[in-house]
């Protein structure tokens, strides 16, 4: 059912906009800050109300705010993404074609690899690779930067994943696009790029970091929510929500 | 197309049909607007609006209404010889307190709000040479590159007047040639007198009713502030 909007509801999507992602934390803020503005009622814990209220006249533009999980630190997000039908939508009047094409083939090389993550020696390599006009060493450089600028990668000392708004928003693309090389976290069931894995070949399930570190808090000898078998990788531990903010 | 061709073309189309090309231009002009730069009338027509050329009044009534009642923005034909439109926010009450979410345009934002509050100090309209003195008072020195805006002289005389905040023109009979600035479009609907002079008056650490012209033309009587106003709902 569509819902009346008020100038509050109004705000908060015109900073989506600007934003495009946001955290949990910043959100309630945001919603708070748009209440009080607009003298309307706050319910701290009616955030997401609130956004369904936003998304059931959002959807018939193809436009939602999503919530998702962020596969650094396992907290939640929000982000306005876009469901029109073309792929890579709303890139595609920011990006040229080459650009695109370089994106792809990073998000490929991503999707089929073990840790969720690609080198940048890898993406550069690419490029020998291209159809559209290849892209010269410092361009394909300047565009990565951009694309981390720009939210859709994320870089870490030469390595690079893709962003938790690039998940949100690319989820359904994703899921369609790579549907046998697509993993899925067993315990969240959303897509998984950062994950360990059950080592019992039979098995094999996938867990998120930041699932694994929820999952398996205080146990001293962990097994398989799938298998039983022990699981051997480092449980990582709960990231608190202080360090949300640093991104 | 007149009133009775839209009614025509619209008894040919399913309601569903016509909701799926508004939504299309809905997305169209967010997406252009990101960048503030004014939409062609011609360039909708040719990309999105295509077939449904003879209902386009009708679509374009409708994304209207979508724009005020989803995104709080208003559709605004700017130039009605061309046909240009642009979105300039439509919500009341401005951002008096400031969002607590770093919003990453505010440099920008804030460097534009410096150069409307000359204008609108000087009455309106001032020379660019004085624009270039004052920002580089400010350490923002238009002939060299800034860490934050890049080209400073781009970025007001080129950026700023596409997105039609600003005008900047040649004046007439000067040797050499001088140009002036002044508020676009943009900053006329969007942008509060009011709040400039507040910023002006916080940047020079005065009372804003110590400048009587430019508080009375910020402030105007109620009855003209709630005409003009009004017009945006
Ligand atoms: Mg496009
Ligand atoms: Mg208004
Ligand atoms: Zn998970
Ligand atoms: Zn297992």
């Amino acid at each position: 059912m569509s819902r009346q909007l008020g100038d509050s509801h109004r705000r908060f999507l015109q900073n989506m906009m600007t934003l495009g992602i946001t955290n949990e934390q910043e959100a309630k803020a945001l919603y708070q800050n748009c209440c009080e503005t607009h003298k309307t009622q706050c319910a701290p814990d009616k955030l997401d109300e609130f956004i369904d209220a936003i998304n059931s006249r959002l959807q018939p533009m193809f436009m939602q705010i999503r919530k998702g999980m962020s596969e650094e630190n396992g907290h939640q997000y929000y982000a306005l993404v876009n469901m029109a039908e073309t792929d890579i939508t709303r890139m595609t009047s920011d990006y040229a074609d080459n650009e695109l094409e370089l994106f792809r083939k990073a998000m490929d090389l991503i999707v089929s690899s073990e840790n969720g993550k690609v080198s940048s020696t890898d993406i550069l390599n690419c490029t020998d690779t291209m159809t559209s006009k290849s892209l010269k060493k410092s361009e394909t450089q300047h565009l990565l930067t951009r694309l981390v600028q720009e939210k859709w990668l994320c870089e870490r000392r030469g390595e690079y994943t893709l962003s938790t708004r690039c998940i949100i928003e690319m989820e359904p693309y994703i899921r369609a696009m790579y549907q046998d090389q697509v993993k899925v976290c067993h315990i969240c069931h959303n897509i998984a790029f950062q994950c360990q894995i059950c080592e019992n070949p039979l098995c094999g399930i996938k867990i998120h970091n930041p699932c694994v570190a929820r999952y398996f808090k205080g146990r001293t000898d962990p097994h398989c929510p799938a298998c039983d078998d022990f699981w051997p990788h480092e449980i990582p531990e709960v990231r608190g929500l202080r360090s949300q903010s640093k991104r | 197309p007149s009133t009775s061709q839209v009614q025509k073309g619209l008894e040919k189309l399913s309601p569903a049909q016509v909701d799926q090309k508004t939504a299309e231009v809905v997305q169209y002009i967010l997406v252009k607007d990101q960048k503030k730069v004014p939409i062609r009338r011609a360039d909708l027509v040719k990309n999105i609006v295509k077939d449904y050329r003879t209902v386009y009044p009708e679509i374009i009534k409708r994304a209207s209404r979508i724009f005020e009642q989803v995104f709080g923005l208003k559709l605004v034909e700017i130039d009605p010889k061309n046909h240009l439109y642009i979105l300039v926010n439509n919500l009341d009450t401005p951002p008096s307190n400031p969002s607590p979410v770093e919003h990453p345009s505010n440099p920008k934002t804030g460097l534009l709000f410096v150069i409307l509050g000359v204008i609108f100090m000087k009455g309106g309209v001032v020379r660019d040479k004085l624009v270039w003195n004052i920002l580089k008072k400010l350490r923002v020195d238009s002939g060299l590159k800034h860490d934050e805006f890049g080209d400073v002289r781009k970025l007001v005389t080129d950026e700023f007047v596409r997105q039609r905040y600003l005008e900047y023109n040649r004046v007439a009979h000067t040797e050499p040639v001088e140009y002036e600035f002044r508020w676009g479009q943009r900053a006329d609907m969007e942008v509060s007198k009011a709040k400039i002079l507040e910023f002006m008056a916080e940047l020079h650490d005065q009372d804003p009713r110590s400048w009587t012209q430019q508080y009375k033309e910020a402030n105007p009587t109620h009855t003209s502030s709630q005409a003009s106003s009004s017009s945006h709902r």
